[in-house]
């Protein structure tokens, strides 16, 4: 790579200066123009035309959608295509079947598995030594006997084995395109657009074409979760390989290899980390989406979460959620621990080799012996029976209804208050105008945020969104989506400035957003269900806990990004501390700012859509009707198709909004174009 | 004797369809005129030289000169837009990936600026590298990558990891592996702008004792005008993509091709460079022919003792022949005055 072919080039002597962009007067003096023209139409106009569709009424289009799934169903034995999906299912049933054989159901005539729980927490725990250290095997052996103890043995290595297969058939199918992404320029825009678009796309919405081609439970529950765990591996390694210095290709090329001697001797390896870190994000990612797969009929500990979330019981979701965060926190960990540990034995650290190698086999050995009795003892094969989980789940029942009265005023004003000083209004003028005018309204806005480009793929969105025939209930939902964001984004811009200001506060904060980000979603959904009830203010507060986390940290990321000479030379000018977070760090971190609400939008879409479980309504609600009654297949289609819109809508309109101003410089869109991945980011 | 290395008109220009600027009028236009006409940028401009085996030919110029362009052009690790490159009778610029290859692990080495090092091998497997990708057993490779290391002056860090080495061992690791291979040519881009004063001098020393051990041609890349004449037989300069002028140390120094060149050598010590060749006279007539003998080639700073302690005049020999006198006055203008000879 020469230096002169890329490096940007000063501005030659003579030439004239660049031409700087007016800037003008802020977005946001129009953009209140806009609501303010809005707010007026709406009120000679409210209740008209406001396309409200019933709750089980459909249209034409709802009926045809609804009759070619039935088509398509009823032609699974002749159409190619659903032969083919039908096999995957069935050949992921069969592998599923025999893993739960070996490790989690009694493989008959044995009344119990091959291997009983003690040889598979031995099994597990000496692989957390072998590939990390002593104290991540204490985690997975803490771990594994928590998930006996508390009763849900086999949930949890169902949850595992789901897991473990769709992890494994990501790294099979991400590998490939991620060294093909990293290597080739245009194989990498092509990728870099499908990624874009599956991450928008919210977990729900997956479950509905899943479910038409590879039908419910396992086989729809490991495709459904391999979908999802794809994106982050193929972003993080292709990234990781396309970040080996250009000089060391260079000299390793020089010297005369082969295109498959630099992938494996040298890209690969220097990469290694990368792509561990990749496998993290990926393991997070399917184990969120594995425990949603449960509504789909998936095996795992997300069933009875599920089951207590729909009757509304927080003692009986409140353990196996417990659980799922266990489950999530020692694979965050292994996996950290394991790259971490690959990359200092890569370097020559990591101790004594020969002592290690010693304690590994004998251990290894006494985890053969821990199988065979596994094997032979009944006792050892079938975990015995705790009380402790019921007892834990009712002490967390009278525990939050203690708290629910002692905190219930608060909590229900704090919900009145955001919902008729701010749910309601924004509702009816987003959903009770007719759909005319909420339409262009949100056109104008997306032209002022976004100029021309956000203002075409709104336009291409909106108009998606008007033929499927859901607009109200889409209006619904972005109403939903739009006041979560704010209120991530208060509370990312508060917290945030202040990490980035104080240390301490960082340092405490810090390992809370990131035990936050390896929740699944759906445990979110627990104690939030608990504390407001069935409501669309469940869904928006649940949202607002999965997306603050991300947010939070952007925020203080960017903010502390801020060169420090900058705030030096501000500071000897004599600013105070108001004028040096507003005029200098917050301006200077906009790119950050920008990139939080982006993922704070498609966070809460995310989660307000599976508020749809807990009485939010809406386009969720649609799809979970759609999911669970084949007559409604059709409207539940259509409301995925009418979010995925929203969420490109969303999308497009921050990036764009982080493009528009040149005086950004390349900052923002260098962001998004390492953008992590929707899951947990790290 | 063959060349070891012939470059003929050699263009590399970046940009869309610069294949097609070649040979039009355009491509006698300025690098500035060129970029904006046509938004392509010249990396190497119509570029014509020879080097013959063991020579060290220094390649200098400032950063954008095409210095570091040329030199990946050499064994295509950038594709030429046009000319060809011949390596010891090897056309380069028509070889095939394989033939290619063959080149770039039996004949030409290459030791980068930035090192290159693969961070998670050791420092043998480093140097080994080259002979891994050929295919050679491990055994066999490592002993004979344990024996460059120690021609390097790394004994004892085989074992190390490269993040364990300081700058200057690094490229030592750098230089073991580029000999490893024992090729016949090795090409050096900038190797020593890393590493801090002391350190270059050191390493580039070490370059001059390897030279005179193994013979190797090399072609060496600077933008220090100081380590050219230190190590050059012959040195390049290169200006917006095209040469301004090849000649030896102290041709470059006496007679610079233009401004750009004198303005250049204007702060070098010439006592240091200019030989007696480029200061000597014709004798006066009546001029004493009793001084001591000096060949032609001796720096001027050397012969400066022998000029001072004599009062004849020093005679300047090219073998047996007189060529032309120095006396004290001549040496004092060039040594104290700087002055043009």
């Amino acid at each position: 790579m020469s230096a002169t072919a890329t490096a940007p080039r000063p501005v030659e002597p003579g030439a004239p200066p660049p031409v700087i962009e007016e800037s003008g007067m802020s977005r946001w003096v129009p953009a209140l123009g806009v609501i303010a023209v809005w707010i007026v139409v709406y009120s000679f106009t409210k209740g008209e035309n406001t396309l409200a569709l019933p709750g089980r009424e459909h249209t034409e289009l709802h009926q045809t959608l609804t009759d070619f799934n039935n088509r398509l169903l009823a032609s699974r034995d002749t159409n190619p295509v659903m032969q083919v999906t039908n096999s995957i299912s069935a050949v992921l049933r069969d592998v599923f079947d025999w893993l739960q054989r070996m490790l989690a159901r009694p493989n008959l005539p044995r009344p119990v598995p091959e291997i009983g729980w003690l040889g598979v927490v031995a099994i597990a725990t000496w692989i957390g030594y072998a590939i990390a250290s002593w104290r991540i095997a204490l985690l997975i052996l803490v771990s594994f006997l928590s998930f006996g103890v508390f009763g849900y043995w086999q949930e949890s290595i169902d949850l595992l084995i789901v897991t473990g297969m769709a992890v494994g058939i990501t790294i099979i199918i991400g590998m490939p395109l991620a060294v093909l992404s990293a290597t080739s320029t245009t194989a990498n825009r092509v990728i870099t657009v499908v990624l874009d678009f599956m991450q928008t796309m919210p977990t729900f919405v997956y479950l509905v074409p899943v479910v038409l081609f590879f039908g419910i439970g396992v086989g729809g529950a490991v495709v459904a979760t391999l979908i999802y765990a794809v994106p982050p591996l193929v972003r993080i390694a292709s990234f990781g390989i396309r970040e080996v210095p250009a000089t060391t290709i260079e000299a390793t090329d020089s010297a005369g290899q082969t295109y498959g001697q630099r992938l494996f001797k040298v890209q690969i390896p220097m990469a290694r980390k990368t792509i561990i870190v990749g496998l993290n994000q990926t393991t997070l990612a399917a184990l969120s989406m594995a425990t949603i797969a449960s509504y789909i009929n998936g095996p795992g500990l997300g069933k009875p979460v599920l089951n207590a979330l729909v009757a509304n019981d927080f003692g009986g979701s409140f353990v196996p959620g417990v659980l799922i965060v266990v489950m999530a926190v020692m694979l965050d960990r292994t996996t950290t621990a394991a790259s971490e540990r690959s990359e200092k034995v890569a370097r020559g650290g990591g101790g004594n080799l020969r002592v290690r190698r010693i304690v590994l086999a004998v251990s290894g050995v006494v985890a053969l012996v821990a199988v065979y009795l596994s094997r032979l003892e009944l006792s050892l094969a079938e975990f015995p029976e705790y009380t402790i989980g019921a007892t834990v789940s009712d002490a967390a029942d009278s525990a939050m209804s203690s708290f629910v009265d002692l905190v219930g005023g608060f909590a229900g004003g704090f919900k009145d208050a955001i919902s008729y000083g701010f749910l309601n209004p924004m509702q009816s003028l987003l959903a009770e105008s007719p759909w005319w005018v909420s339409g262009l309204g949100i056109l104008a806005l997306a032209f002022v945020f976004g100029g021309l480009r956000a203002f075409v793929t709104t336009t291409i969105c909106l108009a998606g969104v008007w033929y499927l025939d859901l607009w109200h209930d889409a209006m619904l939902t972005l109403t939903m989506v739009l006041v979560g964001t704010v209120l991530v984004m208060v509370l990312a811009l508060v917290l945030g400035v202040w990490m980035a200001r104080d240390r301490r506060i960082d340092l405490g904060i810090r390992p809370l957003l990131d035990a936050g980000q390896t929740i699944p979603p759906f445990v979110y959904l627990i104690p939030v269900l608990a504390l407001f009830g069935p409501s669309r203010f469940t869904a928006i507060v649940a949202g607002v806990v999965y997306a603050a986390p991300a947010a939070i940290k952007l925020v203080a990321d960017g903010v502390k990004g801020v060169s420090p000479t900058t705030i030096e030379a501000g500071r000897s000018t004599g600013q105070t501390t108001w004028q040096e977070i507003t005029k200098v760090q917050l301006p200077m971190a906009k790119g950050s700012l920008v990139l939080a609400t982006n993922q704070g939008l498609l966070y809460v879409l995310s989660m307000v859509v599976i508020g749809g479980l807990v009485g939010a309504g809406a386009l969720g609600y649609d799809v979970v009707l759609g999911i669970s009654r084949s007559e409604e297949w059709g409207k539940g289609a259509a409301a995925g198709l009418t979010i995925v819109l929203l969420g490109v809508m969303l999308d497009r309109i921050t990036r764009a909004a982080a493009d528009v101003r040149r005086d950004d410089g390349p900052g923002p869109r260098r962001a998004f174009n390492v953008r992590l991945p929707i899951g947990p980011p790290k | 004797m063959t060349a070891a290395l012939s470059v003929d008109s050699l263009w590399k220009i970046f940009g869309p369809r610069s294949d097609k600027i070649i040979g039009t009028p355009d491509a006698a236009l300025s690098r500035a005129d060129l970029k904006a006409k046509t938004g392509n940028v010249v990396g190497v401009k119509d570029v014509s030289f020879e080097v013959a085996p063991g020579e060290v030919f220094v390649v200098m110029g400032l950063s954008g000169s095409g210095k570091s362009t040329l030199v990946r052009l050499l064994t295509r690790l950038i594709e030429p837009t046009s000319g060809t490159i011949s390596l010891n009778g090897v056309d380069i610029t028509s070889a095939s990936a394989a033939q290619l290859r063959d080149v770039r692990r039996t004949q030409v080495s290459m030791v980068f600026q930035h090192f290159g090092l693969l961070p998670h091998r050791q420092v043998i497997d480093n140097v080994a590298y080259g002979l891994e990708v050929r295919g050679i057993p491990k055994k066999e490779r490592r002993a004979k990558a344990a024996e460059i290391v120690d021609l390097v002056g790394l004994q004892g860090y085989e074992m190390s990891y490269p993040d364990q080495l300081s700058g200057g061992m690094q490229q030592r690791v750098g230089l073991a592996r580029a000999l490893a291979g024992d090729p016949e040519m090795l090409l050096f881009d900038e190797p020593f702008s890393a590493l801090d004063p002391l350190i270059r001098r050191d390493m580039q020393n070490e370059v001059i004792r390897l030279h005179r051990e193994l013979g190797k041609t090399m072609v060496f890349i600077t933008h220090d005008l100081a380590e050219a004449l230190k190590l050059g037989d012959r040195i390049m300069i290169l200006r917006d993509g095209a040469i301004v002028q090849i000649g030896t140390p102290d041709e470059v120094v006496a007679q610079p091709a233009d401004d750009y060149v004198k303005d250049f050598v204007s702060e070098v010590p010439k006592a240091h460079v200019l030989t007696l060749k480029w200061v000597m006279r014709e004798p006066r007539p009546g001029e004493s022919m009793d001084g001591p003998a000096l060949p032609v080639t001796t720096i001027v700073r050397h012969a400066a003792r022998a000029a001072i302690a004599s009062d004849a005049p020093i005679r300047v020999m090219d073998g047996d022949t007189m060529v032309g006198v120095v006396d004290e006055e001549d040496i004092m203008r060039v040594v104290v005055a700087e002055e043009e000879p």
